[in-house]
């Protein structure tokens, strides 16, 4: 102590008493930061919801009604939850273009930060799914053959048994799921839009949805092997026994005649 | 239409070149037979180096053949199965499978051109007329026929013994019946087992995808959940035949938009239990949506209405869907409270 006490007049030690009033000061500033942090991140969250609803008075609010509470037009919003929004904006269905039977896939206007505001606008409406994290839909870890068996019990009467879709009554109708980004395809299960019927973690666990969509990937993506080439739209015996029909025996008749048409006599006649 | 028009290579004549008898136009054969056209030589037939060039091609069509069943033999054993190529126009697909196909298809194709080539151009190709004959026995056969069968007739005294007539009749008459009623032992009667199925009061409805028991909390509005009854393994050895029956697709519709009283009544809070399986012809129906509460059969579009007691709204089926009654168990679970009213699936002839 005598020590330290002796060198209290030294020209350094003016710097010293600094520096340690600078380090407390910074201690006692990171003790409170997390807090400050706290509340920008709620700022940001209602900052989000802010914007979704000016998105959503521009581009919903006129079928939904003001505080999607839903139309003559379009039904209530409230409890559809943010993977709702997330399936719907981001495959381009909604906004709609027009009423009709069922609404159709199309180009995405929005960007993805303006869907999420928007789902975090619907979602502070009423409790629902919330987006799913990639980890849940992504391919990897996905029990293929398990995933074959749940989607031939719960999707397959609907989208065909490698996913290819099909027809419904009125118009309505089941589109393929080629290509589907697996998010989407999650968020269908979750939500059930349109016609389709939900399929709740309740009902179909996380995993189920994972094995479906290791499934859809493995028979109908980018990445899909064909060991018979040509699948002919993959849409099954029908197509097959046409092709087999029309081009098979066409070409055996095309021969059959060629073979008789020519004359093997050396004097033409 | 006067004979000088005709030309002269197209009026008959009494022999054709080979020498064969032609038929001449006369009172009762007002068209002459022309004949066969005059034969034509192919080139083969005249020109030796041609039969040779011919031969040469058959051969080496048949070589061809050789070479691809060799190939198809050395594809089997050196391609792995799992390699995968590209093809144009095909697209990506097996080796194995694109070199075992084309590699069989030449070698077969190969045997049959060249048989079609070694015929039409080798194989003699000369026109043979052979003339056809009566069909009908001259009289004196058909004389002696007859007198031996009257003889027979009147040896076995049939038309005058007329109780071994009869009893002969009779005997090869019921002789079928024994046949007949060996039919019975191509299957068991059915009995009434197409009016029961194995659901019963206190059965737990299982989820097909988890396996597990279901409370209603799990069954959410517009979702749609495949049950099984409990107990029923898939290993089991009748568990086909089983779930065909008993197959059931759960739904919960807002108990507001429940049209029928009967429907509501048998569901437990909207969570409705309906039969899988079509009552047409008895595919599996489960096109369910949601929005209409309308079930559409893939197989001929029949359509039925779930918030309406399964009532068919469109297609050939002849029934309703039947609704199984359900409710929860003192530990909450869904459980069945009886078994189908009415027989599930297609109709059958003592159904009522």
């Amino acid at each position: 102590m005598k020590k330290l006490s002796a060198r209290r007049r030294h020209p350094l030690a003016a710097v010293v008493v600094l520096l340690l009033a600078l380090a407390c000061t910074g201690g006692l500033y990171a003790v409170f930061a997390p807090a400050d942090k706290a509340q920008a991140e709620e700022t940001s969250q209602s900052l989000a919801i802010d914007e979704g609803k000016k998105l959503y008075s521009v581009g919903c609010a006129s079928c939904h009604g003001t505080g999607g509470q839903g139309t003559s037009d379009g039904p209530s919003l409230v409890g559809v939850g943010a993977a709702a929004v997330d399936f719907q904006v981001g495959t381009g269905r909604m906004p709609a273009q027009q009423p009709g039977a069922q609404v159709p896939k199309k180009k995405n206007i929005y960007t993805q930060a303006e869907i999420d505001q928007l789902a975090a606008y619907i979602a502070s409406l009423g409790a629902g799914p919330a987006i799913p994290t990639a980890e849940l839909y992504s391919p990897e870890g996905a029990d293929i053959a398990k995933g074959g068996e749940l989607f031939r019990t719960n999707c397959a009467q609907c989208h065909n048994f490698t996913g290819k879709g099909g027809a419904l009554t009125h118009g309505k109708y089941a589109p393929s799921l080629e290509d589907v980004d697996p998010k989407h395809i999650y968020e269908a299960m979750q939500t059930g839009p349109q016609n389709m019927p939900s399929f709740p973690d309740t009902t179909m666990s996380e995993q189920n949805k994972k094995d479906i969509i290791g499934y859809l990937h493995a028979v109908n993506s980018d990445d899909t092997v064909e060991p018979g080439g040509l699948n002919l739209g993959g849409l099954g015996p029908v197509t097959e026994g046409l092709f087999g029909w029309i081009f098979g025996l066409g070409a055996l008749v095309a021969v059959a005649i060629w073979v008789a048409a020519r004359t093997a006599k050396a004097k033409k006649s | 239409m006067s004979s000088q028009d005709i030309p002269e290579k197209n009026l008959p004549t009494a022999q054709d070149e080979h020498g064969a008898a032609v038929a001449v136009a006369d009172e009762e054969n007002p068209f002459a037979d022309p004949g066969l056209p005059p034969h034509e030589h192919r080139i083969q037939d005249i020109d030796e180096r041609a039969a040779k060039r011919s031969e040469r091609t058959v051969a080496l069509l048949f070589t061809t053949s050789m070479l691809a069943t060799i190939g198809f033999i050395a594809s089997y054993v050196t391609i792995p199965i799992d390699q995968n190529i590209f093809v144009w126009p095909i697209g990506h697909i097996s080796a194995l499978n694109f070199a075992l196909g084309m590699t069989l298809g030449v070698a077969l194709f190969a045997i049959g051109a060249g048989a079609v080539h070694w015929a039409r151009t080798l194989m003699s190709d000369e026109e043979i007329v052979d003339e056809r004959h009566a069909i009908e026995a001259t009289p004196e056969v058909k004389a002696k026929v007859i007198a031996d069968f009257k003889q027979g007739a009147k040896e076995s005294a049939l038309g005058r013994r007329k109780l071994i007539r009869n009893t002969m009749f009779g005997a090869l008459a019921l002789f079928p019946l024994s046949g007949i009623v060996l039919l019975r032992d191509l299957g068991p009667l059915p009995g009434t087992k197409l009016r029961h199925t194995l659901w019963k009061p206190g059965k737990l409805l299982i989820n097909q995808n988890t396996h597990e028991p279901m409370r209603p909390s799990d069954i959410a509005v517009g979702s749609l959940t495949f049950a099984q009854p409990e107990g029923l393994e898939e290993h089991d050895h009748d568990f086909q035949k089983e779930i065909a029956k008993a197959a059931l697709m759960l739904v919960r519709i807002q108990p507001d938009n429940i049209k029928d009283k009967q429907t509501l009544e048998w569901s437990h809070e909207g969570i409705l239990a309906y039969s899988k399986i079509c009552t047409h012809v008895g595919c599996p129906i489960s096109l369910y949506e949601q929005q209409t509460h309308h079930v559409l059969c893939p197989c001929h579009q029949s359509t039925f209405d779930l918030a309406d007691g399964g009532k068919v709204i469109f297609g050939p089926a002849g029934h309703a869907l039947p609704q199984l009654r359900i409710g929860v168990n003192d530990e909450g679970y869904l459980e069945a409270l009886d078994d189908f009213e009415e027989p599930v699936g297609p109709a059958f002839w003592e159904r009522g």
